[in-house]
């Protein structure tokens, strides 16, 4: 048990971690941004009068979910390029494998937003003459997205750590650099705990601010 | 057009279902280490004592906030050298996602305790029963129902993210497909099968859960 | 004339930087059926939520056969062990504004709780037990009842037979019949009426001022943070002598006829 903490072949390597947090945070912003504007119109569209675009988002949302996002990377990056012929990149596969994934997660959370809109509010509209559309865009959707921004910013703390799994298919991010440093200085212990470290500090002032605005929200409702 | 052939790996499939054991192993493991570790992160947290409510909060939010990718290399790569052990990549899985899944399940206990109205407190109180009996007969009977639905769901993930272990040659489902995939090289139909195994296993579970739900909720006691 | 069964000492107690009540005495004697009023606010639950400890009170004594409940810790405050309270609140029984009855247990399993899980009585005996409790609140049809399927009414009596069952000294009613339909109030209360009749101790919180004048041997009156009148009922509720009695008395009779 008396093993001697090293950090130091750690922090030496601090220019590889860097580049790690830059793959990191490209990708996180990718999908965010993807996973949750996609995540709106799937949202929408499982509550469109049209049968088929209710039945596709609601498959799209029940695929998502029901599979683990991992084997989606790796369906995208090995399963993919021959049924399409393209050249998948290991960046391109895991924005597609973390976004849809999000979105399928993020389309569930505007739709339980929209849902939980009073029908008074849709009446209120419809009754000075505003379309569906304007109801929609002006009175719920502000509304809607205020209630939800807890359970969004949840989403975007998952969709963060997620985004290590794109190391399966060596995509250059942070843990994937935490793998090469480990396996060239012989110190995994120290990489992985600093590795976890970073993440925390990142993470967690998200993650308590999330735990703030749930308390607000549920304090103004 | 690529030319679908699934017959190289059904007639291997054999190993696919090796794998999907595996998986229910590993996930089932988890599950019932995760419940019970979770009930004693969640009473710690909620104790009055510090020395009680601090780690166990520290535990709850640092495996909540750091990916569970990272705590599996942690305890497979990392925690042999402390300890001075040898790791198999089972007993790493096994103990990130116990933790892992732990921690989650902590804040579904301790949403669904402090759910529980006041009075139910007081009055198991006002007869004069001890924490531990109000604990046991009173509170956690009637929070295990309220907390069902999300008790459910985060056993889902938990099923979805023990595919992780493939990445430290734990034989899950995914590893075995990976295996699949190289011996056959038919990587598209092995990872199309593999994502509807996953895809039919985990929608009949949730199916059930929803079942289940709902005979909770009109067995109808829950409501005074 | 027969010894306290339980005493209140210098009582204080205080939420934040409001003080409900200081320096309350009190002694309640076998036999005993005291009424406790006042406006709302004036602490009434509070000081019957301390004398079983569900609110620790500040400062001061709660005193069981003449011995003081808890031990004074480091820091000069009463300190009370789980053990204490346990057998504290096995004597002392108590019936809530909400009647907080254990929804997922049957209304039988509500009274033999106790006795099965506290007390340690074997379930054919605590089933015994529950039933003549029942029955002597006229709910024995109802005991493989869920409470969900009970009107308020018999909520509270369940609530009361589940603190019979205890075989509690003193019963603490805290605003029994607030949370009822008017048209329940009435069987709560002849229950409650009943139990007085039998001898029981008990000390009751409530705004049902003329059920307070038949039914209690001693009204207290809470005002100014303790205990401002207190006597019999017809001295207290007939003539009282102090300003806030006699404002309180004429803003509750004020429809009357």
């Amino acid at each position: 048990m008396n093993y001697h903490w090293n950090f130091a072949s750690v922090f030496e390597n601090w220019p590889a971690l860097l580049i790690g947090v830059e793959g990191t945070l490209r990708l996180f912003v990718v999908c965010l941004l993807i996973g949750m504007s996609l995540g709106l119109v799937v949202g929408l569209g499982r509550r469109s009068k049209s049968k088929p675009v209710k039945w596709l988002s609601t498959a799209f949302v029940e695929f998502f979910r029901n599979t683990p996002v991992l084997v989606q990377i790796l369906w995208f990056y090995y399963a993919l390029p021959i049924l399409t012929g393209l050249e998948i990149s290991p960046f391109m596969a895991a924005i597609l494998g973390i976004s849809l994934n999000s979105a399928a997660y993020s389309a569930e959370i505007f739709r339980g937003g929209i849902q939980s809109i009073e029908p008074g509010q849709w009446e209120a509209a419809t009754a000075i003459g505003m379309s569906r559309l304007q109801t929609l865009r002006r009175i719920v959707l502000p509304q809607a997205i205020r209630r939800v921004i807890p359970a969004l910013t949840n989403r975007g703390v998952e969709i963060f750590k997620m985004s290590t799994l794109a190391s399966v298919v060596a995509y250059v991010e942070l843990l994937q650099q935490g793998k090469l440093i480990a396996s060239l200085n012989f110190n995994p212990l120290e990489v992985y705990t600093v590795i976890g470290a970073i993440f925390l500090l990142i993470l967690y002032p998200i993650v308590r601010l999330t735990y703030a605005l749930e308390r607000r929200l549920a304090r103004s409702d | 057009m690529y030319e679908w052939n699934f017959w190289p790996v059904l007639s291997e499939s054999g190993i696919l279902w090796a794998g999907f054991r595996n998986t229910l192993i590993l996930t089932a493991t988890a599950l019932s280490g995760g419940l019970v570790v979770g009930l004693f992160l969640a009473l710690g947290r909620l104790s009055h004592r510090r020395w009680l409510s601090l780690p166990a909060g520290i535990v709850i939010e640092v495996f909540r906030t750091t990916p569970p990718l990272v705590q599996l290399f942690w305890f497979y790569f990392g925690l042999p050298i402390v300890l001075a052990v040898e790791m198999t990549p089972f007993l790493a899985a096994a103990l990130t996602f116990t933790i892992q899944s732990g921690a989650f399940f902590a804040e579904i206990f301790r949403a669904g305790i402090v759910s529980i109205e006041k009075g139910q407190w007081e009055a198991a109180r006002v007869i004069g029963m001890n924490h531990a009996q109000m604990m046991r007969r009173i509170i956690l009977p009637q929070a295990v129902k309220r907390m069902f639905p999300s008790m459910m769901e985060r056993s889902i993930e938990l099923m979805k993210t023990t595919t992780l272990v493939a990445t430290v040659s734990y034989a899950d489902l995914l590893f075995q497909a990976n295996e699949l995939a190289q011996k056959t090289f038919r990587p598209l139909e092995v990872y199309t099968v593999v994502a509807l195994i996953y895809f039919i296993s985990i929608s009949a579970v949730s199916f059930l859960a929803a079942r289940l739900e709902k005979r909770f909720a009109r067995s109808g006691e829950i409501t005074q | 004339m027969t010894d306290p069964i339980l005493q209140l000492r210098g009582l204080e107690k205080s939420f934040g930087d409001m003080q409900v009540f200081k320096n309350v005495d009190l002694d309640v004697a076998p036999g005993d059926r005291i009424a406790i009023l006042g406006a709302s606010g004036s602490g009434k639950s509070t000081l019957l939520r301390c004398i079983n400890v569900l609110e620790t009170p500040d400062a001061g004594d709660i005193r069981v056969g003449g011995k003081p409940v808890g031990a004074v810790g480091s820091n000069g405050r009463v300190r009370y062990s789980e053990r204490e309270l346990c057998a504290l609140r096995q004597r002392v029984g108590m019936v809530f504004q909400q009647f907080n009855l254990f929804p997922h247990m049957t209304v039988k399993q509500n009274v033999t709780e106790g006795l099965r899980t506290v007390k340690g009585i074997a379930s054919a005996k605590a089933d015994e037990r529950a039933l003549k409790e029942l029955s002597r609140v006229g709910l024995a049809d109802k005991a493989e009842t869920y409470p969900s399927r009970l009107s308020g009414g018999q909520k509270q009596r369940v609530a009361i037979a589940r603190a019979l069952a205890m075989d509690p000294e003193i019963l603490l009613f805290d605003e029994p019949t607030s949370a009822l339909d008017p048209a329940l109030v009435g069987e709560v209360l002849s229950v409650i009426e009943q139990l007085a009749n039998e001898g029981r101790t008990m000390l009751l919180v409530t705004h049902e001022i003329g059920f307070a004048y038949h039914m209690a041997t001693k009204i207290v009156f809470l005002a100014e943070g303790g205990i401002y009148e207190m006597g019999t009922p017809d001295a207290v509720l007939k003539n009282p002598q102090k300003p806030l009695t006699q404002a309180f008395l004429a803003e509750h009779q004020r429809f009357h006829f």
